[in-house]
């Protein structure tokens, strides 16, 4: 096995040479007019596509333009962000709660868009949290986190979070095996005891809200990437698996002696009707739902206490293994439905199974065993074909809706085109360097729109300026709308993207919302009259209703605080003009500032420690008088008696 | 005359859609401002053309020491101007009336559209009253005090028709869809005079 891994690295090192190479042909390709013509988004002009592109261990997400690589706005999701103040303000704190307490960070990889019929509708983007296993719903009229679900049994959420063509689930798998219910017990005991949960989460077809409808409880294999059926194969979920052997020790090499390892085939149908018909089990569980409410701009968490869980071999039906060889990464369905392509790393080769297939062959009963009672079908049975794709370590495919497939290969570096059907390759093109995942705008739905391909690579080396040894990692776009693709632009992205989502710009920016309404204003301490604001002392807690516009704070003077107290800034921002925010920030704060946007109430918690005048101000550069947008509080020792008041203007 | 008093009954009731639409639109636009700040001039008070541009406009004119806009209730004209337009639509009716059954000659019809035409003039003559009030009438204790070339103090009148640049902002005003109708509604009475007129003559 050994030297099996070192032929795929010596071949790695061989063909990043080769890309080597080739790189200078095509970075003049890149500088041809054409590819700049392509690309170049004229000042004032906007872009023809959104991208968000997941930000890895950055735990946010970020949203881009397509063809300019233009960066828009980092959304924080899983992890704290002093810009805005989520995660630090008292409203957005319970955001980030867990069965674990508070987890200001995470590791976001896979956003995936709403859809109806199996087309982008926008609504809503899914991503997930990798670490502490995580779903987050974030609102496409805010570009705001919404809704934060814990998934419970679950560990290295990574076969997540893609959703049914309906956006019905948003499907949450595992990559670790663990004991479910978590328990003290030996790790070498992992074989045949761990489990794989596979989480379905229901969406609200209204509000988006998302509940646990069941987790299937699969065998202890690792779950690694996941996409759903569409059209004909709509009530399926296909997942990948890796691990196979149940090692728990150097799986590099442990973990890779199968030659064939499966894709899990779930009839998701089959299995919510088992559920409403009463099936599955309930078991106490303990995880966090965190729900952000617009209105009163505060999320509050509730912890759940149960789960239901669901056998697999109680539900006849449900379950199929197809093997697939050499440990596949992704999985991926084309636009039909048809294909499932399980992109195995460890080899030259793409396999691809047919769904047509698949069910005759269910239908046939033509089984090849089984595993812990789920039936095996026959790999001969159930492949469409395999791309004989000449490139090492094959990862991710999406599809252009014009018949044709676009997968990534991280060894060799490139991006290879193969028509679906006949499986011939017809074109490749190298990356730079090590590609992940590729995106193409609608490429896992059934509505693709083939113009570009982004490739998101994990290595960057000396594609821009150096910064040190750390850098920011590269991604380049494709015209993918001839016959061969061509390299137009290269831009650095935040943090460690893995996969993305992308849709027409008019599919959202004609309802992104410019302001929140400040007559819609339910914050319980927001000031929403220009002569609303005060100053409440509860004992040693004091609330400050504080209002701001150009270029004031009501009240901008504040006596009568005392070293001990507990101060909690309630600042609303009375504007309602698009794009004018203020900041809050006083000396001495613990947390961070507080950006708040036109007709939004956020709330800062201070604990001076020491007696003096302190001053605060806003952060934003919000007029022409923003430098004078400040003011003072007042700290006086905890003994005293100095009276509590406030003032502006006086 | 018969065609001519319709057209006379006719023509002063496009004067009702004043109730509706707005007689004046002027709209500031500025770098920072892409989509224009816009203020709708209606007969019974002002409007923003988008939801929150007069508390916007308020926003922006504090600085140059501007006073507010006023509400509806604090000027008398937003409750005596559709009270004027009422009755003279009403009046107008009656004359076209009066002249389909050959009460009154073809003098009403042009008697009348002289008296709206000096209504109109007095109203321009008010509007631009305010307008000079607004724009100069500014608070002594301004944010920011700006003085032209010549060393006067810089004031903000806007234009009572047509473009003018004021400090950042292009400040356009011009009549809007009321306008328009009230003056289409006019022209329809003067038209009535006309062939009242000629058929006089024809006699």
């Amino acid at each position: 096995m050994k030297i099996h891994n070192h032929f795929i690295m010596t071949m790695g090192a061989a063909l990043m040479l080769v890309s080597c190479g080739q790189q200078n042909q095509s970075s003049n390709g890149a500088l041809s007019s054409s590819a700049a013509e392509k690309v170049y988004v004229a000042p004032g002009e906007q872009d023809e596509f959104y991208a968000f592109l997941s930000g890895g261990y950055s735990g946010n997400l970020t949203v881009y333009g397509l063809p300019s690589g233009r960066m828009f706005k980092e959304i924080p999701v899983f992890s704290q962000f002093p810009t805005s103040g989520y995660g630090y303000s008292e409203e957005t704190v319970p955001m980030l709660n867990t069965s674990h307490g508070f987890v200001p960070w995470d590791d976001l990889h896979h956003p995936d868009i709403s859809q109806t019929n199996g087309e982008l509708d926008g609504r809503w983007i899914f991503v997930n949290g990798n670490n502490t296993p995580r779903i987050a719903r974030v609102d496409l009229s805010t570009f705001e986190t919404a809704e934060i679900i814990e998934v419970p049994n679950s560990a290295g959420n990574h076969s997540s979070s893609f959703i049914t063509e309906n956006t019905e689930y948003v499907v949450a798998g595992t990559r670790f095996a663990v004991p479910v219910p978590q328990r003290d017990m030996s790790i070498s005991e992992y074989k045949g005891n761990f489990k794989g949960a596979l989480t379905f989460i229901s969406v609200d077809p209204e509000h988006g809200h998302m509940a646990i409808k069941f987790q299937l409880l699969m065998p202890g294999f690792n779950y690694d990437l996941s996409h759903p059926g569409r059209g004909k194969s709509h009530g399926w979920f296909f997942f990948t698996t890796y691990n196979t052997e149940e090692a728990n020790t150097l799986l590099e090499v442990n973990a890779s002696q199968n030659d064939k390892d499966f894709i899990a085939a779930i009839n998701w149908k089959k299995i919510e009707e088992y559920v409403n018909n009463g099936g599955g089990t309930k078991m106490p569980a303990n995880y966090a739902h965190n729900v952000y409410d617009e209105h009163s701009h505060t999320g509050t968490s509730t912890m759940r206490k149960e789960v239901l869980t669901v056998d697999p071999t109680k539900v006849p039906g449900a379950v199929y293994f197809l093997p697939t060889p050499k440990s596949p990464h992704g999985c991926d369905v084309d636009p039909s439905g048809e294909y499932i392509i399980g992109n195995g790393k460890l080899s030259a080769d793409l396999t691809v199974h047919s769904f047509d297939k698949m069910i005759a062959a269910i239908e046939g009963e033509k089984f090849d065993g089984e595993a812990y009672g789920i039936p095996i079908l026959k790999f001969e049975d159930v492949l469409a074909g395999q791309v004989k794709s000449g490139g090492l370590g094959p990862l991710h495919t999406e599809f252009d809706g014009k018949g044709n497939a676009y997968t990534t290969f991280f060894i060799s570096s490139e991006v290879v085109k193969w028509k679906l059907g006949t499986w011939e390759v017809i074109d490749r093109k190298p990356t730079y360097y090590s590609v992940g995942h590729l995106m193409i705008p609608g490429g896992n739905s059934r509505k693709p729109f083939g113009q570009y391909v982004v490739a998101m690579n994990k290595i960057t080396k000396d594609r821009y300026l150096p910064t040190g040894p750390e850098m920011e990692h590269s991604a380049q776009i494709y015209d993918i709308s001839g016959d061969k693709m061509e390299l137009i632009y290269d831009f650095p992205t935040h943090g460690e993207p893995h996969y993305a989502a992308g849709c027409p710009a008019e599919l959202l920016a004609p309802k992104s919302q410019k302001i929140y309404r400040l007559d819609e204003n339910q914050h319980p301490y927001a000031v929403t009259t220009a002569d609303g604001s005060k100053v409440v002392r509860d004992g040693k807690e004091v609330h400050v209703y504080m209002s701001t516009i150009r270029s004031h704070f009501t009240p901008d003077n504040i006596e009568g605080i005392k070293v001990g107290d507990k101060v909690y800034f309630h600042i609303t921002n009375h504007e309602q003009d698009f794009d004018v925010p203020h900041g809050f920030s006083i000396l001495g704060q613990n947390s961070s500032e507080l950006l708040v946007m036109p007709g939004q109430t956020k709330t800062s918690v201070w604990e001076p420690k020491q007696v003096g005048v302190w001053p605060f101000y806003c952060t934003d550069f919000c007029s022409a008088l923003h430098q004078e947008m400040q003011g003072y509080v007042r700290v006086s020792p905890a003994n005293s008696n100095t009276e509590l008041k406030w003032s502006l203007g006086e | 005359m018969k065609k001519a008093s319709i057209l006379m009954i006719f023509g002063p009731l496009f004067l009702l859609g004043l109730y509706i639409f707005p007689l004046w639109n002027i709209m500031l636009g500025a770098p920072q401002y892409p989509d224009p700040l816009g203020l709708n001039i209606h007969i019974n008070g002002l409007k923003g053309v988008s939801e929150f541009d007069i508390q916007n406009i308020d926003g922006l004119n504090h600085y140059i020491g501007m006073h507010t806009l006023p509400k509806a209730e604090d000027m008398w004209e937003f409750s005596t101007f559709p009270m004027v337009i009422g009755i003279m639509v009403a009046l107008g009716v009656l004359i076209g009336f009066l002249g389909y059954f050959n009460k009154v000659s073809y003098k009403w019809f042009l008697g009348w559209f002289v008296l709206m035409s000096i209504m109109g003039i007095l109203g321009m003559y008010d509007f631009n009253e305010w307008l000079v009030d607004y724009g100069t009438n500014l608070d002594p204790n301004a944010i920011m005090k700006l003085t032209n070339p010549d060393g006067t103090a810089m004031t903000y009148k806007p234009p009572l028709l047509g473009h003018v640049k004021m400090l950042n902002f292009d400040v356009t005003s011009i009549p809007a869809s009321g306008g328009w109708l009230m003056f289409v509604g006019m022209m329809l009475t003067l038209a009535a005079g006309f062939l009242g007129w000629k058929n006089t003559k024809k006699q």
